[in-house]
């Protein structure tokens, strides 16, 4: 990794792998909405960050000029295009590779997977037992999406470690600018590609209630999937799904720890948890996504040259005040909450039936399990670098 | 009295261009919208139950796309 530059000027310079915007961004977009709406960086070759909701979502509609064939922003590209429809895919293909995707993802097709994270939470909680503290993200968060996206993908629920790797390497390490990040990105979804390949081949009919089986039945305009899609879409299902979701237990547990009164009224009124997480998915929204200009644009009036980036700040956007009352702060019984975490558009998150059921049950077996507890101050929070942000550690104390 | 502009019987339209499947509105108002194998809402029925009015409201300010409207389906009138 070469030396950064250290930010001076957030609305002509801003980095969003700098430290103090890991550690703490919202200072930093609160600041940027007031004078400064659209901000932009040279660096990465370009970027512009939209911080107000009006911005984001015009933005977001409009595919004409800003496309999704790089959803994240990288200092150094590979110079293979490695699709993974339909998060990377724009009209007119983007339909039919998004409708093929969407059955499984239904609040129908993930009902039958509610028993399943139950369990899979209880597993994880079974193993911390009654020891007087432990990691929430180290511990918990980070193995619950794993577990249920392997368990729906019919892999191994014990090839954790080498997803969390891929993904680490994909939306972390490569974004970086350092001379080998292109070509560890392209080993990492060359593995990937090999790791489907073989369960695919290991399977002798594609009848399968699984997802990979799903995805051999699919087809897209009448035909067979090309493997260039097949395993695109694959690799998708993996990455999109794990960090997003852990990184939302982790912030929303995060919250908990710190935040004793409203860990006490959702022990107390667990009926009141899906209101919560809707307010723990508006306040600490742990994605944003990326477009890239085909033509000459605007944001806000806001010249966009073609070729530059946009982030598309969705969780800056939900920190609107024109937007949301008090949006600074955390209220777990918002009635109104018409947030944006997972996106806006065409391109709005496929799996979030299955992230809000993911966190939904997470909470309510973790409140139900561990009632009380708090953040050991003595220990550091860690959070993600990158277009995805939660903490990666979550150290706590547990009981009174 | 009631007012006579405000319209005693409701309906939810969802607009099928702008739903992008977030599903909030079937989870917060599960007999007011179905939901269908892609993940597109619709609303359940041609009236909203009396009852169920405040349910409408709050999903059509929760759809992050702009994509519902409760108007009036009273015999003459349109959207308040």
């Amino acid at each position: 990794m070469t030396d950064r530059q250290p930010v001076t000027d957030w609305a002509a310079d801003f980095d969003h792998m700098d430290a103090r915007w890991v550690d703490d961004p919202f200072p930093i977009w609160d600041d940027l909405r007031q004078r400064c709406p659209v901000a932009h960086t040279t660096r990465y070759g370009g970027v512009h960050l939209p911080t107000r909701m009006a911005d984001v979502r015009d933005a977001a509609y409009d595919t004409e000029t800003f496309s999704n064939r790089r959803p994240v922003v990288r200092a150094n590209l590979p110079n293979v295009p490695l699709p993974t429809p339909p998060i990377s895919s724009d009209p007119p293909h983007h339909k039919p590779s998004r409708m093929l995707l969407l059955p499984a993802f239904t609040p129908q097709a993930i009902a039958p997977y509610i028993p399943v994270t139950r369990r899979i939470c209880n597993e994880l909680l079974d193993a911390i037992g009654t020891a007087p503290s432990c990691d929430a993200a180290v511990q918990f968060a980070q193995h619950v999406p794993v577990r249920v996206i392997a368990s729906m993908l019919g892999v191994p629920q014990t090839d954790g470690d080498l997803f969390r790797h891929w993904i680490h390497v994909m939306l972390d390490d490569t974004v970086r600018d350092s001379p080998d990040s292109a070509d560890k990105f392209v080993s990492a979804s060359n593995e990937m590609d090999a790791y489907f390949r073989a369960h695919v081949e290991a399977r002798k009919t594609d009848d399968g209630p699984d997802l990979i089986s799903f995805m051999m039945r699919a087809r897209f305009d009448g035909r067979e999937l090309t493997e260039r899609h097949f395993y695109g879409t694959l690799r998708l299902l993996l990455i999109a799904g794990i960090d997003t979701t852990w990184s939302a237990i982790g912030s929303s547990l995060w919250h908990l720890a710190r935040t004793p009164a409203d860990r006490k009224r959702l022990v107390a009124e667990p009926e009141l948890i899906p209101t919560a997480v809707e307010e723990f998915l508006r306040a600490y929204a742990p994605v944003t996504m990326a477009r890239q200009a085909r033509r000459d644009g605007e944001i806000a009036g806001c010249p966009v040259k073609a070729g530059e980036m946009v982030l598309l700040a969705f969780p800056a956007a939900n920190r609107d005040p024109a937007v949301f009352p008090d949006a600074d702060k955390v209220i777990i019984d918002r009635k109104d909450n018409r947030h944006a975490a997972f996106g806006l558009g065409i391109h709005r998150c496929a799996g979030s039936n299955l992230a809000r059921m993911e966190i939904q049950v997470a909470l309510e077996e973790w409140l139900k399990r561990i009632p009380d507890f708090s953040l050991d101050e003595a220990q550091p929070v860690n959070w993600s670098a990158g277009q995805v942000r939660g903490p990666r550690t979550v150290p706590l104390r547990i009981g009174a | 009295m009631s007012d006579p502009t405000t319209p005693t019987s409701w309906r939810l339209v969802v607009d099928p261009e702008r739903c992008q499947g977030h599903n909030r509105c079937h989870a917060l108002a599960p007999d007011l919208f179905t939901v269908d194998n892609l993940g597109f809402a619709s609303a359940a029925a041609d009236r909203v139950p009396p009852g169920a009015i405040e349910q409408a409201r709050l999903a059509v300010r929760n759809c992050p796309e702009f994509a519902i409207r409760l108007v009036s389906a009273d015999p003459k009138g349109d959207a308040p």
